[in-house]
Formats: structure tokens, C-alpha cells, sequence
């Protein structure tokens, strides 16, 4: 049995929070480049410009790329090998409080939904749990700003909608979202599973490296479709017009039920923060 | 060329601009979010004075991240704007004729932006590091029990934004995409 301490984990997290906010991950940065050289529409190129100068101030000075700086969604991979002296779900929250009052991040999170009092500290964490084999523990760590996430939808379609009514409610989803959640922005599709199984897998789909496909060859091609629905629409970087609506849809499915498609679309902006560290 | 703006703006000058129009912003804008708004409406439905003056003033949608040490403001980017849909006809009613957001705004809004002389403008969602820079002063000056969400006195310059309504209700949104997807054919 490995031991790890719960304190080393608050450490971790509270790190993580503080890059996730300030530094764009590689993969997003390329993508945003990429775009920029596709994009036909001359004021969609300048705000993808500005859109990028953005992050290397951001980096340059480890300031926040965006003044939301989310509720932090954490996602644990513990290796069932693996023992955490102390109190892990503690040790998470408390990694997010040091993380968000060091890190000068905004503290977004209200106590109850309708009484709606601030924490103060940004806790508590949104924690994701997976018990794997082995005896490492994988923490990553994504801020989820909420201009996005008010734009996500989830419905259980009937199996006879079949594969055309699942691209015609992501894309969907996406034209009613226009402007709102600072497009150029990730689609994360979840198929299949239960009704909170298809959220789950949606934003787990969020958490893949832009422009990695899917596995699976079938919805890889359904991803590609997709995109290329999607930037048809003609939306654009922040609604003003372009090609470059969406950087990237990800799909991950789950087995369902015979009476079943539950669908989900979680919508980021391109602001797709998140940093992984496995102790 | 971007057109320079000096606030306060008045409603004669908010009724020249025109859907498209970018714009740089100097002088004294104030933040709110939802619940400043909320206050906001709550303080005129009892009849009572609100913390500034609402006539021809800037209102802008942003919750800033705490600056540092030294530093006048952290990250300051556009909130969504539609959730002040609810208030801003109100605040629009009282005098107020600019506000910079991002995202859609409903029918309602618009109308009274028409009807008053106000513009809404749009700045960049995404990019709070580099408009905070715009910001040379910012002074909390009501509700400072909502943190984030407190009321700003900001003194800004040359603050970058796109007129997205204007006051006769064109609106950039549906322009922008249109004329793109023309260009497409």
C-alpha cells in the first residue's frame, strides 16, 4: 500500500488552480493558431488575435486569462493501491481555498442556489471521483466559468431519433447559445448512460487535448461532422461572424438503456482551462 | 478607426452611434453584475437615491478577480448580459445610456434602448488580462458585502468595445453572422 499524504494533495490542488487560471494549456493555444490561418472573416482573425494576446499577457504576468475563474471542477483518479493519510475531501477543499485566495482568483461560488450567499473561498470544490487500478492519484484540476456552462443543455431523446437526432440537438444547442458563452468555443458531447451519466460524460469530454479525436472511429467521424456543422453556422469568434464558432467537439459515450439516448452538450468557452499532476 | 468616447455619454451622443462601430471608452464607468442590479431596482422601486448618477452613465457587466499588491484592478473581462435583461430597461428608464457586456440582449432592452437613446456595446469575453490594463482607477463605492459583485467607480482609458445594439436596434449579432454566411455563398 502506497501512502499518500493528504496535505501533499492540498498543496497539488491548490498549484494546479493557480496555473489552470493563468496559463492555457498548449493544445488550445495551437488550436485558437490553427483556426486564425482557417478563418476567412478579417474581424473574426483580429478578435482570435486578441484572443491570443490575451493568454500571453495572462502568462506573462500569471494573471487570470478571465475574470471567472470558474467553480473548480476536481478530478480524482485514485489508484485503489493507493492510501491517503488524512482527510482527502478535506485536503481538496482546502488545496482550492489556498489556491483562490493566493492565486488573487475570484471567488464565484454562492453557499445555497437560491439564497445565495458567497463562500468566500471559492469552496466548495465540484469533486469527481474514479477508483482505477494501481497506486498512483491523478488530480486535475478545471475551472468551469459559468458564461458557458449556462449555455449547456441536456435532453433524453428516443432511440428512433437515432444519429441525425443527436447532431441536430448539439447543433442546436450550440446556434441557441450565439454569442453568449464567448465563442470560439468546446463542445463536449456526452451519449448514452443515464440522465446525470450523459452530463458527467460531457464534461468529461472537455478534459481531452483539442484535436485529439475519439478512439472510436465512428464518432471521430461524428466529431469532424460536427465541427463542421457547428462552424457553419456562422457565428463566430464572439458572435460577431466568422467561421470559427466552435475550436473542437468531443464525444464520449457510455452503454444506455434499450428505451434510452440521453444526450448532453457541455459547452465551454476558449477559456478550456485545465492542469493534471499525478502524485 | 475606432471612434473616441468620453463619458458621461450623453443620449444625443449614444443616439449617433452606430451598430459596428468600434469604440474607445475614456473616463468614469461603473460595474454591476446581477445582484447590484437587483439592488439597483430595489433602491428606485422604494423610491430611494441610487449609490451614482444614473443619467448618462456607463454601466459595466464585470466582476473583476482581486488585485494584487500594487495592482489597480485584476482580470476585468465582460460578464453575459442577458441576465440583467431583467433590470436594465429600469436603469435605462432613469437615465443610463451605455452598457458594455457580452452576449444577447432580449426585446425588452432593446426597446427601451430605443426608446430612451442608449447604446450597448460589447467587449471581448475572454480577454480580462488585457482589458484590465484600460483600467487606471477603480474605487469600490456601494455594496461592498457582495465582493466581486460590488459596485465599481472605474476611471478607464481607451477601453476598446464594438457597438453590438445601437440605438435604432441594429443589432451586430445578427448582422455580423449574416453578412458573413453571404460572403460564404
Amino acid at each position: 500500500m502506497r501512502e499518500i499524504a493528504s496535505e501533499q494533495i492540498a498543496a497539488v490542488i491548490r498549484r494546479l488552480c493557480i496555473q489552470a487560471n493563468c496559463i492555457l494549456p498548449e493544445d488550445v493555444r495551437a488550436r485558437i493558431a490553427a483556426c486564425a490561418q482557417e478563418e476567412p472573416w478579417p474581424q473574426a482573425q483580429e478578435i482570435l488575435g486578441q484572443i491570443t494576446q490575451n493568454y500571453t499577457v495572462a502568462r506573462e504576468r500569471m494573471q487570470p486569462i478571465c475574470q471567472d475563474t470558474g467553480m473548480a471542477c476536481v478530478f480524482l483518479e485514485i489508484g485503489q493501491e493507493a492510501h491517503v493519510t488524512g482527510d482527502l475531501t478535506a485536503a481538496v477543499h482546502e488545496g482550492v481555498r489556498q489556491g483562490y485566495r493566493d492565486g488573487y482568483l475570484r471567488k464565484s461560488v454562492v453557499k445555497d442556489p437560491l439564497r445565495r450567499v458567497n463562500t468566500g473561498d471559492n469552496t466548495p470544490a465540484m469533486i469527481y471521483w474514479d477508483i482505477v487500478p494501481g497506486d498512483r492519484l491523478r488530480i486535475t484540476v478545471a475551472p468551469k466559468g459559468f458564461g458557458s456552462e449556462n449555455m449547456s443543455q441536456i435532453k433524453m431523446l428516443k432511440p428512433s431519433d437515432g444519429e441525425e437526432g443527436v447532431k441536430n440537438f448539439v447543433v442546436k444547442a450550440v446556434e441557441e447559445a450565439g454569442p453568449n458563452p464567448c465563442p470560439p468555443i468546446v463542445v463536449g458531447v456526452g451519449i448514452g448512460g443515464t440522465f446525470d451519466k450523459a452530463a458527467l460524460l460531457a464534461k468529461r469530454a472537455l478534459l481531452r487535448p483539442l484535436g485529439q479525436p475519439s478512439q472510436d472511429p465512428f464518432y471521430a467521424a461524428m466529431e469532424a461532422e460536427l465541427l463542421e456543422r457547428v462552424n457553419a453556422l456562422g457565428i463566430g469568434p464572439q458572435g460577431f461572424g466568422g467561421r470559427t464558432t466552435a475550436l473542437a467537439v468531443a464525444i464520449e459515450t457510455a452503454p444506455t438503456h434499450i428505451a434510452g439516448l440521453p444526450v448532453a452538450v457541455n459547452i465551454n468557452c476558449h477559456v478550456t482551462r485545465h492542469q493534471t499532476e499525478v502524485l | 478607426m475606432a471612434i473616441r468616447i468620453t463619458t458621461p455619454l450623453t443620449a444625443a451622443d449614444a443616439r449617433k452611434l452606430r451598430s459596428g462601430d468600434s469604440c474607445l471608452i475614456s473616463g468614469v464607468i461603473y460595474t454591476a453584475r446581477d445582484a447590484a442590479h437587483k439592488r439597483l431596482c430595489q433602491r428606485l422601486a422604494e423610491g430611494k437615491p441610487l449609490p451614482f448618477d444614473i443619467r448618462d452613465a456607463v454601466i459595466y457587466f464585470v466582476g473583476p478577480t482581486p488585485a494584487r499588491e500594487g495592482e489597480v484592478i485584476g482580470s476585468a473581462g465582460p460578464t453575459s448580459s442577458y441576465r440583467m435583461d431583467a433590470y436594465s430597461p429600469t436603469l435605462i428608464a432613469q437615465g443610463q445610456t451605455g452598457m458594455i457586456g457580452k452576449g444577447a440582449r432580449g426585446a425588452e432592452v432593446i426597446a427601451a434602448m430605443k426608446e430612451c437613446g442608449a447604446v450597448y456595446f460589447g467587449a471581448i469575453g475572454g480577454c480580462g488580462a488585457l482589458l484590465s490594463s484600460c483600467v487606471k482607477k477603480a474605487e469600490v463605492i456601494a455594496y461592498e458585502d457582495l465582493g466581486a459583485e460590488a459596485i465599481r467607480r472605474l476611471e478607464v482609458e481607451d477601453f476598446p468595445v464594438v457597438v453590438v445594439i445601437d440605438s435604432q436596434g441594429n443589432n451586430l449579432y445578427e448582422t455580423g453572422r449574416a453578412a458573413y454566411l453571404a460572403s460564404q455563398k
